[in-house]
């Protein structure tokens, strides 16, 4: 792959909604007719989705692909967007209608590396930081890869897809804030739990996505047990091909630090290599 | 089929639509996606001698029609651009519109030296109107002898095309066009972006680390074309139209306004594949009103013959 540069040609798709599945009050799952995109989907890509024609809004949002959908031949026929209500463009993706046109580019960005056996692989997921870990589990499901997914949220009514994982072998660790599903509390307990009950030499990848003082505990429990952490950071983003150096965020290269565009550099990063405090430090 | 070709002083370009500087990186990320050499130019990065790393995130806010920016000119320096960036563009047949900067005038006549001993330039575009930094830049660009001094000095070290781009945030830009023209530019870019602010009311914060940035969109674009048509009347030099170009409608009103050239930047990050659209869009309306020659276009505005009461220069 060349730095800096697109990994390869995105397609622009003006996909048709082919469902739209209200998970709570808050979350929809939308199902868009994108069959290239699906076809050339890495686990843990993004697609920069335009939520409505015109100006309002003006630009598009990256969205991790969630499902890569395909049809009963196993043809892939479109991806799915995992979707959160909490600005103007997300509201727009949730209340909007089956048969309307959405604006997808993609896919894009650096993918999660599945981990072959007898590597262990552990995703953490914090909220609708669940979306790139369902084509993440089925590419470890591929590779007969040991799965454990730690998936926290606020409450019971927030937690989804526990079946889909469950199909693909995953072991499946829920927290929610309130206590009403799983351990009451945040995901990064019962992970810090099973770092600790684990061999020294157990050979575990760790793969987070959530908000980011999350992802931040994470790479810190990865570093205190010497496990290697890949994350999937969601900085705001304004092209998400290279164009406009928005999306930066500080990462340890050589001997300095530097801003390296998410789009082109991540989504996904070596845990290890991101400067935390720069990323949290405003906002 | 319409001469969509124009002419930036000794600089013939193919057609007249131009990436926009800080909207298209150095242009070789979007090699794959967009064919260079289809474009009229690539306006690359704004670049000053040494590498810069910007401001810190949240680097960008959406507002209405529109954007504010504070990148702060995140930049890999001119040295670098030359070794590693720009053989690129030319392999790809990229017309070469280097966006230049500096702190001070020997910084910027150092730049220029650079690009022009470089092969492959094509045009120098001074930034002197980014609105993100204290240091150089606007401090220039916002003084009619400092915008003076920048084209002079520079027109002194290089032979190729200099294009100053101007701010907008002055009460009259015709007379920037005019001390650009004094000083031997060959052309001017406009607008800037426009010095702008936002805040969350919930937190009352900024909503920009930088505190102010520069709004950019299609919600500026009838102040730019305004602008774009006093500076036509102003000068004689040839002018790179930009302000929240949209469509291929927009692209008109601009060279109608009196724009040689248009750039786009905003537009791009929302559609990656404009390009394509823009130019046939333009090609098929010279078609359709038959006009040989986009060039026979510029400018053309229809005034009322009665005495408007506008309040310009």
């Amino acid at each position: 792959m060349r730095d800096g540069i697109l990994s390869s040609v995105p397609f622009d798709v003006d996909a048709e909604v082919i469902a739209n599945t209200r998970l709570s009050s808050d979350y929809n799952v939308l199902a868009l007719a994108a069959p290239d995109i699906a076809r050339r989907l890495e686990p843990g890509q993004f697609v920069m989705v335009k939520p409505a024609r015109g100006l309002e809004p003006l630009l598009r949002r990256p969205f991790s692909v969630f499902e890569v959908l395909r049809d009963d031949r196993d043809r892939e026929i479109g991806v799915s967007l995992l979707n959160k209500r909490v600005g103007a463009g997300t509201r727009l993706l949730y209340d909007v209608e089956i048969g309307a046109r959405i604006g997808c580019v993609g896919p894009l960005g650096r993918p999660f590396v599945p981990v072959d056996p007898p590597q262990q692989a552990w995703m953490a997921a914090g909220g609708v930081g669940l979306a790139p870990f369902a084509t993440l589990a089925e590419a470890l499901a591929d590779r007969r890869t040991p799965m454990t997914l730690f998936y926290g949220a606020r409450s019971r009514a927030d937690l989804f897809y526990e079946s889909f994982f469950e199909r693909l072998g995953a072991r499946m660790v829920l927290t929610t804030e309130d206590g009403t599903r799983g351990e009451t509390g945040r995901v990064t307990a019962p992970l810090e739990r099973a770092l600790s009950a684990a061999a020294a030499d157990e050979p575990i990848t760790i793969y987070a996505c959530g908000p980011t003082p999350m992802m931040r505990a994470v790479a810190q429990l990865g570093a205190r047990f010497k496990k290697p952490v890949f994350v999937s950071l969601e900085p705001v983003m304004g092209c998400g091909m290279g164009g406009c150096y928005s999306c930066v965020v500080r990462v340890r290269r050589g001997t300095g630090t530097h801003f390296v565009r998410s789009c082109l550099d991540g989504p996904v990063f070596d845990a290890s290599a991101v400067v935390w405090d720069a990323l949290t430090a405003h906002g | 089929m319409a001469d969509l070709s124009v002419r930036i002083g000794s600089l013939r370009l193919k057609n007249p639509v131009i990436a926009a500087s800080g909207c298209f990186g150095y242009g070789v990320e979007y090699a794959d996606a967009v064919d260079l050499s289809s474009l009229g130019g690539v306006a690359v990065k704004g670049l000053f001698l040494n590498e810069r790393d910007g401001h810190p995130p949240p680097r960008i806010v959406e507002t209405p029609a529109g954007m504010l920016n504070a990148i702060g000119l995140q930049g890999i320096g001119v040295r670098r651009f030359v070794a590693e960036k720009l053989p690129e563009l030319k392999r790809l047949n990229a017309t070469v519109i280097v966006n230049l900067c500096g702190s001070t005038l020997d910084e910027y006549r150092e730049v220029a030296r650079i690009l022009s001993d470089a092969e492959g330039v094509d045009a120098l575009e001074l930034n002197i109107s980014c609105p993100n930094i204290k240091e150089g830049g606007i401090q220039f660009g916002c003084s009619l002898t400092g915008t003076y001094d920048v084209v002079s000095a520079i027109r002194k070290v290089t032979k190729l095309p200099v294009i100053p781009k101007l701010t907008p945030n002055v009460t009259d830009v015709a007379s920037f066009a005019r001390a650009s023209e004094e000083a031997g530019a060959d052309a001017i870019s406009l607008v800037n972006t426009f010095l702008a602010m936002a805040i969350d009311v919930e937190t009352r914060r900024p909503k920009l680390s930088n505190v102010l940035g520069g709004l950019s969109g299609p919600a500026i674009r009838p102040i730019a074309i305004r602008m774009v048509w006093e500076c036509h009347q102003a000068v004689k030099l040839p002018i790179l139209g930009m302000g929240g170009i949209a469509t291929v409608e927009d692209a008109l009103e601009f060279i109608i306004a009196g724009s040689t050239a248009v750039q786009v930047g905003t537009m791009n990050f929302v559609d990656p594949f404009i390009w394509t659209k823009l130019l046939a869009g333009i090609e098929s309306y010279l078609d359709r009103h038959h006009i040989a020659r986009v060039e026979d276009l510029i400018g053309r505005v229809e005034l009322p013959t009665w005495e408007p009461a506008w309040t310009g220069s």
